[in-house]
């Protein structure tokens, strides 16, 4: 399977459009989202399943999306919906399908077959079609690190809170606090395979603070990124994954370092006497990245 | 009607002559009459000194309009300041209509949506010409189709104070609604139940109109204190009655920012584009609408404001709430009110006396000596529909029916020295980028850029614009691509159909033709 060809962009606000809607589809490209995720599961009625299928699949392939990544949210594999949401999703060439209740390697899969063979009868190259799984239930963060490996299609792990609280049978508060193990849990087996971890919805559309401190909360546990349902949580979620001016300070003088050490031919890079190792330098060119995609000045090393 | 038309200097087909009206100018340019040599003499109209009289209060709405000297085939004029909640233009033409009076030219500054009772009034034949700013509803319905033989003829509200003084539109009784009134006629906007803030309108016609009623339903012990918008040596009679509208419909709540994700994002290119010029800064002038995006510019233009500690000398125009609360926040020395759009004006404008009640002639009238939009630096305006020539229709919808208002728009985007046009790229999946639009209101000429959620475009007479915005990382693109972009979303809509009669035209603000509006198929 061909690498990722989509690592390493920005994944900070995935934003939720219900398929249903073609006045929020034609505006995908305008709401600031690093990506959007188009939903044909839990926003849409059964009866309407069906109609969001087909305008999804026609604004994929009419649509100009600009640099928004577009992934689909199809229905899971216990409905009637997941291969006919798969046949006609992937040949519209998503960048990604988001799988909803994945309990284990199987369901990550099945997906992942009947995924390659449409890509193959549809001209596509193999893995152009990325999966993310979202991990809803008790029994899904248990197997998390077996379905982080279970397929190279996979490009990333996530959680859905609110079928998670209720399948623990506890109450899903604001914060989120009660799901702090299942959060750590998904980023742990989400980078222990190389995957990016993306934190859960903030169900409260007005409580934009409450937001902020969330998804301040997601960055330092290790998410990638943060779901939105309301394009005015877009720039708050991007103002959380932003740097402070001090930390974009020290990752330049360390990518700078390590550029020097670089040029020079040095095998260590050194920086005010001390060894940086190479984790570290990824992780400054990371808060440099993250330093201008906010727009920040000076972001460069 | 079918007229006799010259081209004018943007292309478009204008009558030369329209009876009743006389010989018209043809636009050749924005600021053709603004070179300083224009020289025009006021058309004055005999005046009767009335008597000094001890009661100017009326029995009622009927024993003033005869008082007055209303007659057949006069002109009256009233003011919108009530919005939809007005109810006097409704009271005084059917209280004439009992009295015989018919062919009567109504000149009000604008007609808003309560105004569908006009429709009526014109097929009784009691109005049989109409000279506006805005038309809405069955009212505008009514002239695309035809309904009225005489053309409207539209003005801005700039070009309709300069009409009433110089004399083009003579006005014989104005009837102004008042929300407080006294015994002699002393009037003000910003007290009593009906309360709309200014009466920036009001005020100039009050000047220039032969007789003046003022119609109140809130007739206060004299004098009528502690502001007096319009004194009591410009009024002649005071009609009372039961009342003069509806305060629901008048003063809404306070305008609320939208939330509309496509607005706010116009709203954010805007301030975008606004920043890069510079013009925010010490000693910076600002207008803005009340309308989605123009609002929510507004309030980016105020957090920047504060971030950077900028002192602003004034806002303009329609006053929302949220001005009033800029001027409180101390980010401007000062408020001109020609209309209050919101119930959080009124109480501004009574107790903050850096708000200030402007009339219209001070606001816009061009050929005056010296109107505060021509001292704008930014104004951020909205549009129906706009071209691939930055010419802006404010006035008719898709269907080519006529159903919105001049307003400010031509004056304040020829003063200022940035305007800016705020506009969705569509609306129901029709494109606001057209070849030509229907009806020009606004020139080109004056319009320095159109933004949409889908990019920026810059008028080409404007590379410094351009160049400053580019620099800033915005989405400045060309307009013929830009609407390009738009289509490839929503097709290539057919052109409406029109006739050639002719049902209205549109003045520009220096008293030329810049466009005609014609029946529709």
């Amino acid at each position: 399977m061909k690498p990722d060809r989509t690592a390493g962009r920005p994944r900070r606000s995935l934003l939720y459009i219900p398929g249903n809607n073609p006045g929020m589809i034609q505006n995908c490209s305008i709401y600031g989202a690093d990506g959007v995720l188009l939903d044909l599961e839990d926003s849409i009625a059964l009866a309407e399943k069906d109609a969001a299928r087909k305008l999804v699949r026609g604004a994929l392939r009419a649509l100009d999306f600009g640099g928004v990544e577009r992934v689909v949210r199809i229905n899971g594999r216990d409905t009637p919906y997941f291969e006919k949401d798969l046949a006609e999703i992937v040949p519209a060439r998503p960048d990604a399908v988001r799988l909803p209740k994945v309990d284990g390697p199987e369901d990550v899969l099945e997906a992942d077959r009947i995924i390659s063979r449409l890509e193959k009868e549809n001209g596509i190259e193999p893995g152009t079609v990325r999966i993310q799984a979202m991990l809803e239930t008790a029994r899904a963060i248990v197997n998390a690190a077996a379905i982080a490996s279970s397929s190279p299609r996979l490009s990333g792990l996530t959680l859905g809170g609110q079928d998670l609280a209720a399948d623990l049978g506890i109450k899903a508060t604001k914060d989120g606090r009660e799901l702090l193990y299942a959060k750590s849990a998904v980023v742990i087996a989400a980078k222990a395979s190389g995957l990016e971890a993306f934190d859960t919805v903030y169900t409260d559309v007005n409580d934009l603070e409450g937001l902020l401190e969330a998804t301040r909360t997601a960055v330092s546990l290790g998410f990638s990124g943060k779901a939105a349902i309301h394009p005015s949580q877009v720039p708050v979620i991007h103002v959380a994954f932003a740097p402070t001016e001090s930390e974009v300070r020290k990752a330049r003088a360390v990518v700078r370092a390590a550029r020097e050490a670089e040029a020079r031919g040095a095998g260590v890079v050194a920086l005010d006497g001390r060894m940086i190792d190479a984790p570290v330098v990824a992780q400054a060119e990371r808060t440099l990245e993250l330093a201008r995609l906010a727009g920040m000045e000076d972001a460069q090393a | 009607m079918k007229l006799d038309c010259v081209t004018n200097s943007i292309g478009r087909r204008v009558p030369r002559e329209i009876p009743g009206l006389g010989v018209l100018a043809p636009y050749a340019g924005a600021y053709s009459r603004l070179d300083g040599s224009y020289v025009y003499t006021p058309k004055t109209f005999p005046r009767r000194v009335p008597a000094p009289t001890t009661d100017k209060v009326a029995p009622s709405l009927a024993a003033a309009i005869e008082r007055s000297g209303l007659e057949s085939g006069m002109t009256v004029s009233f003011h919108h300041h009530l919005r939809n909640g007005d109810t006097v233009v409704e009271q005084v033409l059917a209280a004439a209509e009992a009295l015989g009076i018919r062919n009567l030219t109504l000149a009000p500054s604008s007609l808003g949506d309560e105004a569908d009772c006009v429709a009526g009034f014109i097929r009784r034949g009691v109005v049989s010409r109409l000279h506006t700013s805005g038309v809405r509803g069955e009212v505008g319905k009514a002239i695309s189709r035809g309904e009225i033989e005489a053309p409207v003829v539209i003005r801005s509200h700039g070009g309709r104070a300069r009409a009433v003084e110089e004399g083009s539109l003579r006005i014989d009784v104005a009837f102004l609604a008042a929300p407080a009134c006294d015994r002699l006629g002393n009037m003000t906007g910003s007290a009593g139940k009906t309360a709309c803030g200014s009466l920036g309108y009001a005020i100039h016609d009050a000047r220039y109109a032969g007789r003046v009623v003022a119609v109140t339903d809130n007739l206060v012990p004299y004098p009528l204190a502690p502001r007096i918008s319009i004194p009591q040596y410009l009024v002649d009679h005071v009609a009372v009655v039961d009342s003069i509208g509806d305060p629901s419909k008048i003063a809404t709540g306070a305008t609320r920012i939208s939330r509309d994700p496509v607005q706010l994002r116009i709203a954010e290119l805007a301030f975008g584009l606004i920043k890069s010029t510079g013009y925010l800064k010490d000693g910076c002038s600002f207008q803005t609408g009340g309308g989605g995006p123009s609002l929510a510019a507004a309030r980016y233009v105020r957090d920047y404001m504060k971030e950077k500690g900028i002192r602003g000398s004034y806002c303009i125009g329609g006053i929302t709430g949220f001005m009033a609360e800029m001027l409180k926040e101390g980010l401007f020395e000062a408020l001109f009110d020609v209309q209050s759009f919101d119930a959080a004006v009124t109480s501004s404008m009574a107790d903050n006396p850096r708000h200030m009640e402007a009339d219209v002639s001070c606001y816009a009238n061009p050929l005056n000596k010296g109107c505060l939009v021509n001292d704008l630096d930014v104004v951020v305006l909205a549009a129906l529909d706009t071209d691939v020539d930055f010419n802006v229709d404010v006035l008719t919808g898709h269907d080519g029916v006529l159903r919105g208002a001049s307003g400010g728009h031509s004056d304040t985007a020829a003063g200022a020295k940035l305007a800016v046009i705020t506009v969705p790229s569509m609306r129901n999946g029709v494109p606001s980028i057209r070849n030509r639009v229907q009806t020009v209101v606004t020139p080109g000429e004056t319009i320095d850029a159109i933004v949409t959620e889908r990019g920026i475009a810059i008028n080409p007479r404007r590379e410094d614009l351009a160049a400053a915005a580019r620099a800033a990382g915005l989405p400045i693109k060309d307009i013929r691509d830009l609407k390009a972009e738009i289509e490839r979303v929503t097709g290539v809509p057919d052109e409406v159909e029109f006739a050639d009669d002719i049902v209205g035209i549109v003045e520009y603000r220096d008293g030329t033709i810049i466009d005609s509006i014609r029946r529709v198929v």
